[in-house]
């Protein structure tokens, strides 16, 4: 990709993240400037406690930094109203989450086709769109289960299909294979690829997951709520000599 | 690429739908929350319809019979206060996850809503249908029965308080829960 032809589809500037007052205060983000290029598969990675998770609530719009802007689609989401900001999350960003976070009340296929009543679809439409999601990440066969009835990995994939639900440009995933065994997780990823490269959507994952290097076309490393280093793919292939994937 | 915002919200039946999901698959934990506002109907109610029979045989003056009820009113709003607030923390984290779906705060509120109404109609009503059907059953057997019309007119006063103090006590706890930041609702654990 030639940096000219590369569209921003979010920006942060000098993004200050305080949690506490006084004393007590922490800084988990401490004046974070980068730029997300729309298509690219992006990980943040950094240790506990670096502020990674912090900068991807910044990013998903889930907080409001104390101080800088983040702009999204180039609208700064600190100016949004509530409303807008359900709007946002409801049209342009798809989240997925360590723990899954599925609406343990609904099935399978009604937890992908909440975002879609939330974005004014009529349920038949929903429930169609949301047929064809499942079957897209291999549950299709599933759609009456609740979660409490699908296994960790199934329900990682049901996420997926919800985070799909309103074809968003930016997909971001929360250490997605975090609570999933090895095998588990590499398919959560190689998913997650694979819709990254066929539906040209956007994706940010905050990780640990070094499995995550070998798919990803850019890295942050954050350390002590900065951004310490990025690294691009053909970096990493020149470090590690693996061929480009 | 710039984002066209609409001012859309999901038409009532996504919210009703929502909430009659959350209380068919928690069938049994809604049951003990709305027994717990029924017992303070309950007692509310059959309060009121002590007073229905005839102050000699009842035996309390009208300055006690008024302190009875008034106790019996705070300790139903606590019980009732405390059952919702309890039911609504321990879902801080399914508000933050479907705010992050695109949910509006109102549509969150509008789901607590629903369920109170619900959860407090059943409650209330059997709770009132309660108090009020056992104490008039036990003013009949001491002689001094209460009016039908009374006892109708008490059970559908405790129908419509138990209503309306379980939707205040649901609903304060979720307009909080909805406004705040999906990420500081996300990382609560109950």
């Amino acid at each position: 990709m030639d940096s000219v032809q590369k569209e921003v589809v979010v920006r942060t500037v000098d993004v200050v993240k305080q949690y506490g007052e006084g004393e007590a205060a922490v800084r988990a983000l401490n004046g974070v400037t980068c730029e997300i290029y729309t298509g690219e598969y992006l990980s943040i990675m950094g240790p506990s406690g670096s502020g990674k998770s912090t900068l991807f609530n910044m990013i998903g719009g889930l907080d409001k930094p104390n101080e800088g802007s983040v702009f999204v689609n180039s609208v700064d989401i600190a100016q949004l109203t509530p409303k807008e900001l359900a709007f946002l999350r409801c049209h342009t960003i798809g989240y997925i989450f360590q723990t899954f976070n599925l609406i343990t009340v609904r099935t399978a296929l009604e937890n992908v086709t909440l975002p879609m009543l939330f974005a004014g679809l009529t349920p038949d439409e929903a429930e169609e769109r949301g047929m064809k999601l499942l079957d897209l990440v291999g549950l299709g066969h599933r759609y009456h289960h609740r979660p409490s009835e699908l296994s960790g990995g199934q329900q990682q994939r049901v996420a997926i299909a919800r985070s799909l639900a309103n074809n968003p440009s930016i997909i971001l995933a929360d250490e997605p294979t975090g609570n999933l065994d090895l095998k588990t997780g590499q398919e959560i990823i190689d998913l997650l690829r694979s819709l990254n490269q066929e539906r040209n959507v956007t994706i940010i994952s905050a990780t640990h997951d070094h499995k995550m290097l070998d798919v990803s076309d850019r890295i942050f490393h954050i350390r002590d709520g900065v951004l310490a280093l990025v690294e691009t793919r053909e970096e990493l292939d020149r470090q590690r000599s693996v061929p480009h994937i | 690429m710039q984002t066209q915002f609409k001012n859309l919200d999901p038409p009532l039946r996504v919210a009703w739908g929502q909430a009659l999901a959350s209380i068919r698959v928690r069938f049994l934990r809604m049951l003990i929350t709305s027994l717990g506002v029924a017992l303070g109907i309950a007692f509310f109610c059959s309060m009121q319809t002590l007073r229905l029979g005839s102050p000699k045989a009842v035996g309390q003056s009208p300055e006690q019979m008024q302190w009875l009820i008034g106790t019996s009113l705070i300790m139903c709003l606590v019980g009732v206060t405390n059952s919702m607030l309890m039911s609504v923390t321990e879902r801080y984290r399914e508000i933050g996850t479907i705010k992050c779906l695109g949910a509006s705060d109102s549509f969150i509120v509008k789901v607590f809503f629903f369920e109170a109404l619900l959860l407090g109609l059943i409650g209330s009503l059997s709770g009132a249908l309660a108090g009020t059907g056992l104490m008039a059953g036990m003013m009949v057997a001491t002689g001094n029965s209460p009016s039908f019309g009374g006892s109708m007119q008490v059970v559908a006063i405790g129908t419509v308080v138990g209503m309306v103090m379980t939707v205040i006590a649901a609903i304060a706890p979720a307009i909080q829960a909805a406004k705040m930041p999906a990420a500081a609702a996300l990382r609560v654990d109950v």
